[in-house]
């Protein structure tokens, strides 16, 4: 619309197929792992297939690594499901970080003080009930906010982190063992009171189990269930929700207490089903990996599981190099970090088109 | 006679959206030194198209412009402030959190100094007339005050052309007249001004000279003195107006829904609704009229149960009410779950379509599934019925789409609305109330959208119908209820009143009410 | 009696980081920009300033080190790392109008990742002989203070006993907030983040101001990281030890309700609050350090909620942060 042209002129797509969206996403992936190779190649001196191939051994190479890699692939996915409702309705909460630690700290909480006092399985019943509302509260808190003050949710929602991370330090202390170590080391580690129990053998298969179930939980109730709906038009315009009868208000903070709820699940499975300790570093900043996981997928559930795959593939790989190098295994953020550069970028191609003046070619 | 000086001259400008809509075709206009022309012209027909070439913000895509007879080329808001020509738009860019100074100096060289640029803000504020106080805060300011920022803006600046986009829509009669009169000071000042409108009165109340576009031509010009309403609507709308829209008699109209002492306020605590009283019947079009603003949302809303009503009664009157036993229900303190709950069956085609009645990322199934969603029993929503309606819509309404699944947010806006329309009427509803129904539509679909309206009338159902175009209400409708700056001036009888009674008393304050 | 004496100087020196970091996001927030990438591009403005003076200190081959160049070297590679990751944010989130949050957190990964990785393995990238990371000469240009200081007693224990980073800090909030609230540049800048169509149509080049912004307000935060390592930590990387401080940084500028110059006192309050544990008596309760730790975050989000409790205009945060402007939507 504008006198002279510019060279490079950009208008929003009207419509884009997703095999073509996935095609421009696939195609991001793979610039990005092309650079991510060279990089480590350049760190290393490996070359290409063997940076891919001790990647790709780190992620699946044992038996134990897979597990390993699955367990972690779960959580991943759990957080990255429970943040999905609120940000379907544009709630930006960056608070899962804090939400799953509360959970991990609740259950430490319960496995302490009442380990050895009641019977295992109803320990594990308590500390989930337990997890579940702890991590609803805060879910809770900035969304009741939200709904009645317009309280800008990202910052509440990061403030809340570390006040569950300073929560969780100062319990820590209280329960350190042994004194002045600052550490809880495993919790019943010989009644193992209020452990999860092991499925066939492998002590992370119930974990994998429930998370794969809520999968499709999480998809059905997003695609097919009244709320789902509700929440897809309070994200569209609250207005819009208002006038078709939906309580917008209500929305919010059901969504939220659901989305902190399943937090405190997985906070839950962190510290009842796998770990059985409390440290302030448990999550390790998943809560924010999973904003990305959810983002990336669309926020849809199916399609998180890949890209919570990848990252977490990602990220076992470059521990692996880095081990195998003696570098630091900090060495994975680095790649994750580039890798999401990349499909971030990307996404400007499937909303806008680029036109050349004159010759109206697309550029993807 | 002197010789006329062009403060503008536009030459054969012609300017395309696309490959099919000719916003202006070969144009040519001008404006002389020191006189206030009219721009007039019905909705599209390109009157802000052509003065956004004026201001930068489009560029023709053929033609010549010529500021004081020397060509320029006018390639950005910029370009036309160093040519000395200033636009207000309808919608104003301002700062909220800024003072009118910060807002007025924004964009501007130079070393900041808020203290003499409020001087001088305030020496033009004398010079014209203006009442403003440079230091308030845009968001503590009424419409007009903020109109009145925009054009010192454009003064400060030192524009001698400027081009007012339809400066009165949000004005109130009194401040109509004040910026009239400031709009003579201006041009007592030596200013060129252009001013768009559709409101015949006001091009002969105020201009020496009107120009007149029709569907992007330019239809000719004539001298104010020359020309009355009767001469100049001939000339904008090429022909007598006669909209031939079908109007039925009422069919056994009995109140359906009785409005009593309404009053509102808005969050800010202004009045927005002063003891609105009227009753709408069922199997009649009851219209309401009045200028932009005067409540004539916040009524809707109020009676969809989507604003906040400070005193009053909304009684609704069932269908088979038999005027004994039963009482009305008042729907007052109701939300729209509520409402539907009680069991009043109320339809509401908002202004807004997008941003309130519909979801646009939603096809035309999930935007069916809006008044649906919560019929089914169970956790789940069924997709089955509302898709079948919106097939129905699809067929019968002829919406343009490729499925029922494909996002409504990227049909045209006639699409849009007769989907919206079609979900509405299809909740059989007993009242059903239309905003500004066919706003940006063609004349095609505008009159689809009266024959839908017309045939929920015969079917005995109280529609309401918001309106800006007083032929259309005048024609559409049986009764009209006029509203000022939030009160009832008037309620008249559509067949035997005539544009100018209604006219009257859209401007008719009964004093009392604070309407900014 | 509480001894201010010493509690003041520490909470100056653990609210100075502070008060880079929050100066920095609130110019690139006053631009509409949410950069939650603050707490990464701090941390690669510290490791960028180590790896610089690094290897300086490893060409110089044990010999003085040259006051000039100890500081310039590290300083110099500080900016540019901290520009560099602006300008990525930039990129991404202006130019192709990438959601604000999810490149902000990606950000904050990479960079976090990136001080971590050359913290954790720069002695073996450069097949270097020394046991770790610690750079004490280069330290003690960036900590020297005034020499007179030490003889002023409590004054100069107070207000002259820092590195020059310290005053720099304060200079530069006093200087941001100058031009945000009495120039020309400041006011386009606010128009910017408040309405960027509005100051678009004014001719106020929107992804120009953007773009200056984050990328000069990334520099500031990176020196942050940069005083962080040098003065505060004596010159000695540890992986993760700058910690949770660039998120705390974020927290100041709402605290602050986006006022460069109220965060000076702040970021001494909030530096307080975060030591003041070791004043207060607790007996053998360690464990009550760790809520005293709590107390930033909870005023802060009892700020968050005041504010929006009183919904006044000029408290809210810029009208347009966390939206990309695309002309053609208006």
């Amino acid at each position: 619309m504008n006198k002279k042209e510019p060279l490079l002129y950009i208008s929003k797509r009207e419509s884009i197929t997703w095999q073509k969206s996935w095609m421009i996403r696939g195609i991001a992936i793979l610039l990005a792992l092309v650079f991510c190779g060279i990089i480590t190649m350049l760190l290393t001196g490996l070359n290409p297939i063997e940076v891919f191939s001790t990647i790709f051994y780190g992620a699946f190479g044992t038996m134990r690594k897979s597990w390993v890699t699955a367990q972690k692939l779960a959580i991943l996915l759990g957080i990255s499901l429970a943040i999905t409702p609120a940000f379907k309705m544009r709630f930006w909460n960056i608070g899962a970080e804090g939400q799953v630690l509360i959970g991990c700290l609740a259950c430490a909480a319960c496995m302490i003080t009442l380990g050895g006092k009641v019977p295992s399985a109803l320990l594990v019943l308590i500390s989930l009930a337990a997890s579940l509302a702890a991590g609803a509260l805060w879910g809770f808190l900035p969304a009741i906010f939200k709904a009645h003050w317009e309280t800008n949710e990202t910052l509440f929602t990061l403030m809340m982190n570390y006040i569950a991370m300073q929560l969780a330090a100062y319990f820590i202390i209280v329960w350190e063992v042994p004194k002045g170590s600052g550490n809880i080391g495993i919790i019943n580690q010989n009644s193992q009171a209020g452990w999860l129990p092991v499925l066939g053998g492998q002590q992370y298969l119930l974990t994998i189990l429930l998370i794969a179930v809520l999968t499709g939980f999480m998809y059905v109730y997003l695609t097919y269930s009244k709320h789902g709906y509700e929440i897809s038009v309070v994200g569209e315009s609250h207005r819009t929700a208002s006038y078709a009868g939906i309580k917008v208000g209500r929305v919010i903070v059901r969504t939220m207490v659901l989305s902190g709820a399943i937090c405190g699940l997985v906070g839950f499975l962190l510290v009842s089903g796998n770990d059985h300790t409390l440290t302030t570093t448990l999550v390790d900043g998943r809560g924010f990996t999973a904003v990305m996981v959810s983002w990336l997928a669309k926020f849809n559930p199916i399609g998180m599981i890949f890209t919570s795959l990848l990252l977490v593939v990602l990220e076992r790989g470059a521990t692996e190099i880095s081990s195998v190098f003696s570098l630091n295994h900090s060495f994975a953020d680095i790649l994750t970090g580039i890798i999401l550069f990349f499909i971030i970028g990307s996404d400007f191609f499937t909303n806008y088109q680029v036109h050349f003046r004159k010759a109206k070619k697309e550029v993807e | 006679m002197e010789v006329v000086k062009n403060a503008v001259r536009m030459e054969n400008i012609t300017k395309r959206f696309g490959t099919k809509v000719v916003a202006n075709n070969a144009v040519n206009l001008e404006l002389h030194e020191g006189e206030i022309l009219s721009l007039l012209g019905e909705n599209g027909s390109g009157k802000t198209t052509l003065m956004n070439m004026l201001s930068g913000i489009y560029h023709p895509d053929e033609g010549q412009i010529y500021i004081h007879d020397k060509p320029v080329v006018i390639a950005s808001p910029k370009d036309a402030f160093d040519n000395g020509i200033g636009m207000i738009h309808q919608h104003f860019k301002l700062v909220d959190v800024f003072t009118a100074t910060e807002n007025i100096v924004l964009g501007l060289p130079g070393k900041l100094d808020l203290k003499k640029s409020a001087q001088k803000i305030r020496e033009i504020c004398e010079k014209y007339g203006f009442d403003i106080d440079p230091d308030q805060k845009i968001y503590n300011m009424s419409v007009s005050q903020k109109q009145t920022v925009e054009i010192v803006k454009v003064l400060y600046r030192g524009a001698d052309i400027l081009i007012l986009d339809e400066p009165t829509a949000v004005l109130t009669p009194q401040e109509t007249d004040k910026l009239f009169q400031i709009m003579r000071n201006m041009q007592k000042d030596g200013k060129s001004l252009i001013i768009i409108t559709h409101k015949l009165h006001e091009v002969l109340e105020v201009s020496d000279r009107v120009a007149i576009l029709r569907k992007g031509e330019y239809v000719g010009d004539v001298a104010t003195k020359d020309a009355d309403q009767q001469s100049l609507t001939d000339m904008m709308v090429g022909r007598r107006v006669s909209l031939n829209i079908n109007r039925p008699n009422p069919v056994d109209p009995k109140p359906r829904l009785v409005i009593e002492h309404l009053t509102a306020y808005d969050e800010l605590g202004v009045k927005r609704l002063d003891d609105v009283s009227f009753t709408a019947n069922s199997g009649e079009v009851l219209g309401i009229a009045g200028v932009a603003g005067s409540g004539q949302r916040e009524l809707l809303e109020a009676v969809a149960g989507l604003y906040p009503v400070k005193e009053g009664k909304i009684l609704f009157y069932d269908p088979d009410y038999d005027g004994t036993d039963k009482l009305p229900k008042n729907l007052v303190g109701m939300d729209p779950m509520a409402i539907r709950k009680a069991g009043v069956a109320m339809s509401f085609v908002p202004e807004d379509r997008l941003g309130m009645g519909l979801v646009g990322t939603m096809g035309m199934t999930g935007n069916m599934l809006l008044r649906s969603w919560r019929k089914t029993k169970g956790l789940f929503v069924s997709r089955k019925e509302p898709e079948a309606m919106a097939k129905r819509i699809w067929e019968e309404l002829e919406v343009v789409t490729p499925s029922t699944n494909f996002p409504v947010r990227r049909m045209s806006g006639g699409n849009v609305q007769k989907v919206l329309v079609g979900r509405e009427i299809a909740q059989e509803p007993a009242v059903l109330m239309t905003a500004y129904a066919v706003r940006g539509l063609d004349i095609n679909t505008s009159y689809t959208i009266y024959n839908l309206l017309t045939e929920q009338k015969l079917k005995g159902r109280a529609v309401i119908y918001v309106g800006e175009d007083l032929d259309v209400l005048l024609e559409l409708c049986d009764r009209i209820v006029v509203l000022c700056g939030g009160q009832v001036s008037g309620v008249v009888d559509a067949r035997t009143t005539d544009k100018r009674e209604v006219g009257r008393l859209m401007t008719l304050h009964k004093g009392g009410a604070e309407n900014e | 009696m509480f001894d201010f004496v010493s509690f003041i100087p520490r909470a100056v020196m653990q609210g100075t980081p502070l008060l880079f970091g929050s100066t920095g996001e609130i110019l690139t927030e006053k631009s509409g920009n949410l950069n939650l990438g603050i707490p990464g591009i701090m941390y690669v403005g510290a490791i960028s300033g180590v790896i610089g003076s690094f290897f300086y200190e490893q060409s110089m081959a044990g010999q003085p080190l040259n006051g000039f160049w100890a500081i310039a070297i590290p300083m110099a590679c500080s900016l540019l790392g901290s520009l560099l990751m602006g300008l990525l944010y930039c990129f991404l989130t202006v130019t192709l109008r990438a959601n604000q949050n999810v490149t902000g957190l990606a950000l904050t990964t990479f960079g976090v990742g990136f001080g971590n990785f050359f913290g954790g393995s720069l002695i073996k990238l450069a097949h270097s002989d020394v046991p770790s990371v610690a750079l004490p000469a280069t330290s003690a240009f960036f900590s020297k203070h005034l020499p007179f200081a030490d003889n002023l007693g409590w004054f100069g224990k107070i207000f002259l006993s820092y590195g020059f980073l310290a005053y720099l800090a304060i200079i530069i909030a006093l200087i941001a907030s100058y031009i945000l609230n009495h120039t020309r540049a400041g006011l386009h800048l606010r128009s910017v983040g408040e309405s960027p169509a509005t100051a678009d149509a004014a001719g106020i080049n929107v992804t120009r101001h953007k773009y200056l912004a984050t990328c000069i307000g990334s520099m500031i935060a990176g020196l942050g990281g940069l005083y962080y390592v040098m003065d505060y930590a004596c010159g000695i990387w540890s992986n993760n030890a700058f910690g949770d401080r660039g998120w705390l940084a974020i927290a100041l500028v709402i605290f602050t309700i986006w006022r460069p110059n109220i965060s000076i006192l702040a970021s001494i309050l909030f530096g307080g609050l975060y030591i003041l544990y070791l004043y207060i008596p607790t007996g053998t309760q360690m464990e009550v350090k760790e809520l005293y730790k709590m107390l930033p975050y909870v005023i802060t989000l009892l700020v968050l909620i005041v504010v929006s409790l009183r919904k006044k205009r000029e408290d809210q945060p810029p009208a347009s942060l966390g939206l990309s402007y695309f002309r053609e939507d208006r």
